[in-house]
């Protein structure tokens, strides 16, 4: 529906009279009476073209300034000290004043300082006479070209420190490579973050390949703090086993305790020193608790794949799910038990073996439309 | 150029009151505003007209002779194969097929453009260095920041001149000279900044060798700009005229008692 906005020839003359006295005064009062229709496509802005909201520095700075007033107005609403409230007060307060059962965290009440709210944006980038600031601003992303302008300097200068070895006759091939231990380049969001500006799959790729020419050299080692500036370290790839202490009851025997988790049951597992192999389940035998023969195997293969099996006196208990869920937990509760028995190759054995993994696996939810969670209504052609 | 305009806007603020209707606001000066300091307009307007008495006003003719031109390898020009039509008067000759380029007329073009140069740095205007061969792009990056001026060795994104309000953001300044150290981009086309600057009437100082079309450039200098040795020459000269021109600036304002004498009047001395 195309809503044309009216205006008023007397409006637009309104405004142009004071430009232009020379208008007949008497012309101007016959043709203010028409009206002349001017269609809305006129008036639309093309809201895509202007791209992200952009802040104005005197915008943020207010809303820093109302960000600290409120945090003392919180304080005090709280009754705490409005000195040192720090973030995780504001936090809690927030989540108690208004408390919110919304499963998206994002979507929650929340009060944090501007500076984590609004994205980061580039100051101007020029002064006050209109010269810009960085010498390669012309370019369009001077962030980006100015670290490639420096890498490759620093390449010239390894060069150039290499030449200087070499007319001494101190050059030596295999000398001083750089170390940069267990780490990563930081992926191609992480350096538009740190430019403050976007960069193509290109630019990233030659930036990558200028600081492994780079790393190449010899003696780059000397720039290994620019280096490092670049990349991030790699947490550690095998967690360390969270294993369960041993502890020593009062006959002496060494015993340790462990939990295990299957489905919907949760077992807790004692494992005892003794040399009997006498295993307990809620009190009762297993072979009572277990009939059938795949839930004991699943209870013996840990101590059958380290081959300890009539070592352990075994009490356990468990509660929920099903037969066979109770026995996966089990299984899970006593192979950690064990880690606290056995060295640390063992240990490593276990956990190729997938006995220390706990298995991600339950039963998904049945969805409206359908029979079952997978299973949809028969098809009917008509 | 900024200064220009600050000077003539003191002057036309006693004129009556301006209006001009832009998209239906209103803006209206207001009315006559005495300038604070009558004596700093006559000053800056003196500092400003002062070089243009002289015709080498900054003595760039010193800085370079026919002989420093020569052992750079600037009179070297491509084959005659490659020769442009609008190069053959700018040529000594031909040698076994290679093109030589007349010195004469490139120490007469290079004063020419080194002159303009130090004038634009002189009213400090923007100076943009522009080469496209990666050979010298660090050391054209180098040189403009040593001048403290702006360099663009990178690909020319379309509307960096033409569209500088959308690209850069509203109210951004242009720059008033742009200088080719090479006219040729890397396919051995015209360079697209030589258009643009002509469209944006920025003017242009530009090394052109054999191969290269010198029509839209303002100062064409007729040379080689393939030879490393050469491009390191032309970018001595040029930071040598800027960093001149800059001092002599610093050096007149002092002398005019514009702005505060600090204990760095003899760090400016003539280099």
């Amino acid at each position: 529906m195309a809503a044309s906005c009216v205006r008023t020839v007397g409006s637009f003359l309104g405004k142009c009279t004071k430009c232009s006295s020379s208008i007949n005064t008497v012309a101007t009062q016959v043709l203010l009476s028409r009206q002349v229709c001017v269609s809305s496509a006129l008036c639309r802005k093309n809201l895509a073209a202007a791209g992200p909201e952009k802040f104005t520095l005197e915008y943020i700075q207010k809303q820093v300034e109302e960000y600290e007033i409120g945090k003392r107005h919180l304080a005090n609403m709280m009754g705490e000290d409005s000195e040192n409230f720090t973030q995780e007060d504001i936090d809690k307060s927030i989540a108690y004043l208004f408390p919110s059962s919304l499963f998206e965290k994002r979507a929650r009440p929340l009060m944090k300082h501007p500076d984590e709210i609004f994205p980061k944006q580039r100051a101007v980038q020029w002064g006050a006479d209109g010269r810009p600031f960085h010498f390669l601003f012309y370019t369009g992303k001077q962030s980006y070209y100015s670290l490639m302008h420096d890498l490759y300097g620093k390449i010239l200068k390894i060069e150039k420190h290499q030449d200087r070895l070499r007319a001494k006759g101190l050059f030596s091939q295999d000398a001083q490579l750089i170390s940069l231990g267990p780490s990563r380049w930081l992926t191609k969001e992480e350096l538009e973050l740190l430019l403050v500006e976007t960069i193509s799959t290109h630019d990233y790729d030659r930036f990558i390949k200028l600081m492994e020419r780079m790393l190449a050299m010899p003696y780059s080692s000397t720039e290994e703090e620019f280096v490092q500036r670049y990349r991030r370290q790699l947490e550690a790839q095998s967690m360390k086993q969270m294993m369960p202490p041993l502890e020593k009851d009062e006959n002496g025997v060494a015993f340790s305790t462990a939990e295990g988790r299957r489905k919907t049951s949760d077992s807790s597992v004692i494992l005892r020193d003794c040399g009997s192999g006498h295993i307990t389940i809620n009190g009762q035998d297993y072979l009572q608790y277990f009939p059938v023969l795949q839930d004991r195997e699943q209870l013996m293969f840990p101590l059958q794949f380290m081959g300890v099996l009539g070592r352990f006196n075994l009490e356990c208990t468990v509660s929920g799910g099903g037969r066979s869920s109770q026995a996966g937990a089990l299984r899970l509760a006593i192979s950690r038990a064990l880690l606290s028995f056995l060295s640390e190759g063992d240990g490593e054995a276990m956990r190729q073996a997938g006995l220390l993994t706990p298995d991600p696996r339950v039963r998904e939810r049945k969805k409206p439309g359908q029979e079952g969670a997978r299973r949809k209504f028969t098809w009917k052609k008509r | 150029m900024a200064v220009r305009a600050l000077t003539r806007g003191f002057r036309y603020s006693r004129a009556a009151t301006v209006a001009s209707p832009c998209g239906g606001h209103h803006y209206v000066t207001a009315p006559s505003v005495k300038p604070p300091q009558p004596q700093a307009d006559d000053v800056t307007e003196k500092i400003l007209n002062q070089p243009l008495e002289k015709p080498d006003f900054f003595r760039v003719a010193e800085l370079f002779s026919l002989k420093d031109l020569f052992d750079a390898r600037v009179h070297l020009g491509h084959k005659k194969g490659c020769r442009h039509r609008l190069m053959e008067p700018y040529l000594y000759g031909c040698r076994l097929d290679h093109d030589i380029i007349d010195l004469d007329q490139t120490m007469e073009h290079l004063q020419l453009a080194l002159n303009f140069t130090a004038h634009i740095a002189y009213r400090g205007g923007i100076i943009l260095f522009v080469s496209r061969r990666r050979q010298f792009g660090h050391l054209v990056e180098t040189t403009a920041k040593d001048c403290g001026e702006y360099a663009h060795t990178r690909y020319w994104q379309g509307g960096l001149l033409t569209n500088a309000n959308i690209q850069y953001g509203p109210g951004v300044r242009l720059p008033d000279l742009i200088i080719f150290l090479s006219t040729l981009n890397n396919v051995f086309q015209q360079h697209v900044g030589i258009r643009d600057a002509a469209k944006m009437n920025i003017p242009t100082v530009g090394v052109v060798d054999s191969n290269c079309n010198p029509s839209l450039v303002t100062y064409p200098v007729p040379g080689n700009d393939d030879t490393p040795a050469a491009v390191e020459l032309y970018c001595r000269l040029f930071k040598m005229t800027i960093n001149r021109a800059k001092d002599r600036r610093k050096q007149m304002e002092l002398l005019h008692g514009l702005s505060a004498p600090t204990s760095q009047t003899s760090r400016y001395a003539l280099k």
